[in-house]
């Protein structure tokens, strides 16, 4: 790691300019007031990694509980609830909004060369919902919580259960208005705001992302939204939609909500993919292999998306002619991911690779998410999907995909744009020991729930049987390295804020419109509108423009 | 990207280049458009984006519709004899003109002239507060047959017909328990979309309210009309979901 980049941070510019957006105007109604796109983004990381550790803290809970067959840390309705509130807010309150709300939010607008998002207005209402839903939430959680799982499953959510579905389901309805918003600003925005000379083969890969993110924001969510409209209705005035007894089907609930709640997976992937495919492509110092191809999978990504959801209902008694449609397109959209990663492999290959902390994180999500990404099939294949669907096998699947591959790819962004969005660099070699840890510590949390569920062992139960014991214990104690792997980030980024190397303009030599710029940025980004005349990922157009700012500062030192 | 001003000048030569800029402007245009055109085309296109997400906030509810209809015919007939034609009817013409009268708004906006604007905002919240008014008459109706879905749903009108004015005058016979009860998939279902739909009504009368405020004081006739078409476009949308609901619901079977 010695031949890490030569100016690392970047020594011409290497200086804090006195105006930047964070400088610009003073006090707390400033920032609660913003319609900076930068500021919000900033408003919108805080509040989020609060919930994600909030989510963090009853993940640990259900570890600690698991750590002896028979738990005895918590009573089994109270265990109901923790799982339940782990996965309503990692879920609604800080994955889909993870990279989004604040590196999108941050970086979109400037990667494409515009002064802001398109609805700054929008853009800091859905930040207002974000935080009146998420304090709905925790309002939900102290007040007595909700026990049916995440899903929120008819009959159990509108019959059987006495706890908190109404606010926790409003929660999440006004969470998705946020989400929605966020993705409406941001289509509206690649399509109405590039700069000139910025045609759509230009964008950065991050932006293409992002937008079939949107798509599946704008047109999914909505759909989540009335399904839970129609569950509040159930349950207060008793109408009959989901109702059984009166002829209504449960079976319709699990539609709905599945017709979201799985692209919605994609909406948290996808902004993750973004991420790793400007940081492979800086860091190996090459054009991302196959740009139009990995630009494409992630729309093919998005559509193939809306067309798999009855993937989670195999064995809710659907017909069996559904299955094997389901099952078939369900193994479809593996290709477009596949695609992506042998791309990023490609992109690598022969490149001048650098081992900085963003990249670590990076190798770790290509790693996480293809093994996350391939236990995908097994559970896809309506045979083997039968055995092993409600154990801890689709536990680890989906925390492989979801925490080894997007909260990677969430800190490989965090620590890729840290300097641009602060001025500031971290302690390279203290982040880069966090990012071994969290890689070692995931592996040894997630990958004995794997064999759990291949043996047998059911999710969502406080106990297990006593054989069980030593895997889950492998489980409990990889979960609190991990947990070290993720509060020393906060430690060393928030110690930098103050402490750390001024980063200058571009530490990375990285080729993005946002590395062109002071760090941080003005508050409307450019000093004047730029005008995209080369490609994207175009290292050789950096390099000469970095020699003729060098020239251009010796001229005057030799006369 | 053109070559770049050194950082530490950037900032004056930025206020400098940003002043200039403003004072060509319009007054409403928002700093960080290039031009009005942009932010004109910029919101608009919002607007229809999230009209798209009201058209799958629907979507959800017209699929369990298909569903339960194909599922329950008998129980939809009989249903819908308990609607009555006429009121929805009033209402879809009340719809219809509020439409026209939204749409001479937007032109009345574009024309820049305020009298003629206020008159017909003042036109469509009138009419789209007289079909809230016939919706809650109907609401009434049910309430007090016991078609409301939940503890004190009754199945009298569908089991005996003959003790119901309507179902008698559409020619009902006495339906069997099992499909009787399937009425209420179908009262829910009226219940959820009507409700839905008279709630996006009472936010469009709401904003319609703010508006004629708002119009009267000249907001809307400088020029800058994207927030009259905007609401337009989703009173319009609003219209067209009834459009939908009224033979859906009122219309289509009954014999």
């Amino acid at each position: 790691m010695s031949n890490a980049l030569a100016t690392l941070p970047d020594k011409a510019t290497a200086r804090v300019p006195k105006v930047n957006y964070l400088t610009k105007e003073n006090g707390i109604l400033s920032w609660l007031l913003t319609g900076d796109h930068k500021r919000i983004a900033i408003l919108y990381l805080i509040s989020i990694t609060f919930f994600f550790f909030i989510g963090g803290s009853l993940a640990g809970l259900i570890r600690l509980q698991l750590l002896t067959p028979n738990g005895g840390l918590l009573a089994t309705d109270t265990y109901n609830k923790v799982f339940t509130m782990h996965g309503v807010i990692m879920i609604f309150f800080f994955l889909v909004p993870s990279v989004p709300a604040t590196l999108g939010n941050f970086f979109i607008p400037m990667m494409i060369g515009a002064k802001d998002l398109a609805l700054p207005k929008i853009n800091l209402l859905s930040w207002y919902l974000y935080m009146a839903a998420g304090m709905l939430a925790l309002y939900t959680m102290m007040t007595g919580g909700v026990d049916t799982g995440w899903t929120f499953t008819t009959p159990l959510s509108t019959h059987y259960v006495n706890t908190n579905v109404l606010t926790t389901g409003l929660a999440v309805f006004i969470a998705g208005f946020s989400s929605i918003f966020t993705g409406l600003n941001f289509i509206v925005t690649i399509h109405k705001m590039r700069a000139p000379g910025m045609t759509w083969f230009k964008l950065p890969l991050f932006v293409w992302a992002h937008y079939a993110a949107s798509i599946l924001m704008v047109l999914g969510t909505p759909v989540l939204a009335i399904a839970i409209v129609l569950v509040a209705l159930e349950r207060t005035i008793g109408i009959g939609v989901f109702d059984p007894t009166k002829g209504g089907d449960p079976l319709l609930f699990q539609h709905l909500f599945w017709f979201y709640s799985h692209p919605a997976v994609y909406i948290m992937i996808l902004p993750g993919m973004g991420v790793i495919s400007e940081v492979i492509s800086t860091f190996s110092r090459k054009r991302v292999f196959g740009y139009t191809a990995v630009a494409f999978s992630s729309v093919a990504i998005a559509v193939f998306g809306f067309f798999v959801w009855a993937h989670h209902m195999f064995i809710m008694g659907i017909s069996n002619y559904a299955v094997i449609v389901f099952s078939l397109l369900t193994m479809l959209v593996a290709v477009p991911s596949a695609i992506k990663i042998f791309n990023w492999t490609f992109t690598l290959y022969k490149g001048s690779i650098t081992f900085e902390t963003p990249m670590l994180y990076a190798f770790g999500f290509m790693g996480l998410f293809t093994i996350g990404g391939m236990t995908g099939v097994f559970l896809g294949t309506s045979g083997t999907d039968i055995h092993l669907t409600e154990t801890y096998f689709i536990v680890a699947h989906f925390h492989f995909v979801m925490v080894g591959g997007m909260l990677m790819a969430f800190l490989s962004g965090i620590h890729f744009w840290w300097p641009k969005m602060t001025g500031r660099m971290y302690p390279e070699k203290m982040s880069q020991f966090a990012a071994v840890v969290t890689f070692i510590g995931f592996n040894f949390t997630f990958f004995p729930q794997f064999i759990l569920g291949t043996l047998g062992m059911p999710r969502r139960y406080a106990s297990y049987p006593p054989e069980f014991q030593i895997l889950n214990v492998f489980s409990t104690a990889g979960a609190t390295i991990l947990g070290v792997g993720y509060l020393l980030p906060v430690l060393y980024l928030v110690w930098s804020l103050k402490y750390g190397a001024v980063a200058g303009d571009n530490p990375w030599h990285a080729t993005g419109l946002e590395w062109q710029v002071q760090s941080p940025p003005l508050t409307e980004n450019f000093p004047e509108l730029p005008i995209m005349d080369h490609d994207v990922y175009d290292y050789e157009w950096l390099e000469a423009k970095e020699q003729a700012a060098l020239n251009a500062k010796e001229v005057p030192s030799v006369g | 990207m053109r070559k770049r001003c050194p950082v530490s000048d950037s900032h004056a030569t930025a206020t400098g280049a940003e002043a200039a800029v403003h004072h060509q402007h319009p007054p409403y245009q928002r700093h960080h458009f290039e031009t009005y055109a942009q932010q004109n085309d910029a919101t608009n296109f919002a607007m229809w984006l999230f009209l798209l997400t009201e058209v799958m906030f629907f979507g959800g509810l017209f699929t369990a519709y298909m569903l339960y209809r194909n599922w329950y015919y008998p129980a939809f007939v009989a249903g819908s004899h308990q609607l009555s034609i006429p009121l929805g009817f009033g209402n879809t013409l009340l719809l219809i003109l509020s439409s026209f009268t939204m749409a001479m708004g937007v032109w009345s906006a574009e024309m820049k002239k305020k009298g003629l604007l206020v008159f017909f905002l003042i036109c469509t919240f009138i009419l789209g507060s007289g079909f809230l008014g016939i919706k809650s008459i109907e609401y009434k109706e049910k309430i007090e047959k016991h078609h409301v879905p939940g503890f004190h749903y009754s199945l009298q009108s569908f089991l005996n017909p003959d003790s119901d004015e309507a179902a008698k005058a559409a020619g009902d016979k006495p339906m069997a328990p099992d499909m009787a009860r399937h009425t209420e998939v179908y009262f829910s279902l009226y219940f959820a979309m009507t409700g839905m739909h008279a709630l996006h009504m009472i936010i469009g009368i709401g904003i319609l309210g703010f508006m004629i405020f708002r119009a009267q004081a000249g907001a809307y006739t400088t020029g800058h009309v994207t927030f009259v078409e905007n609401f337009g476009l989703y009173w319009h949308f609003v219209d067209i979901v009834w459009i939908f609901l009224f033979p859906l619901l009122y219309l289509i079977s009954r014999h």
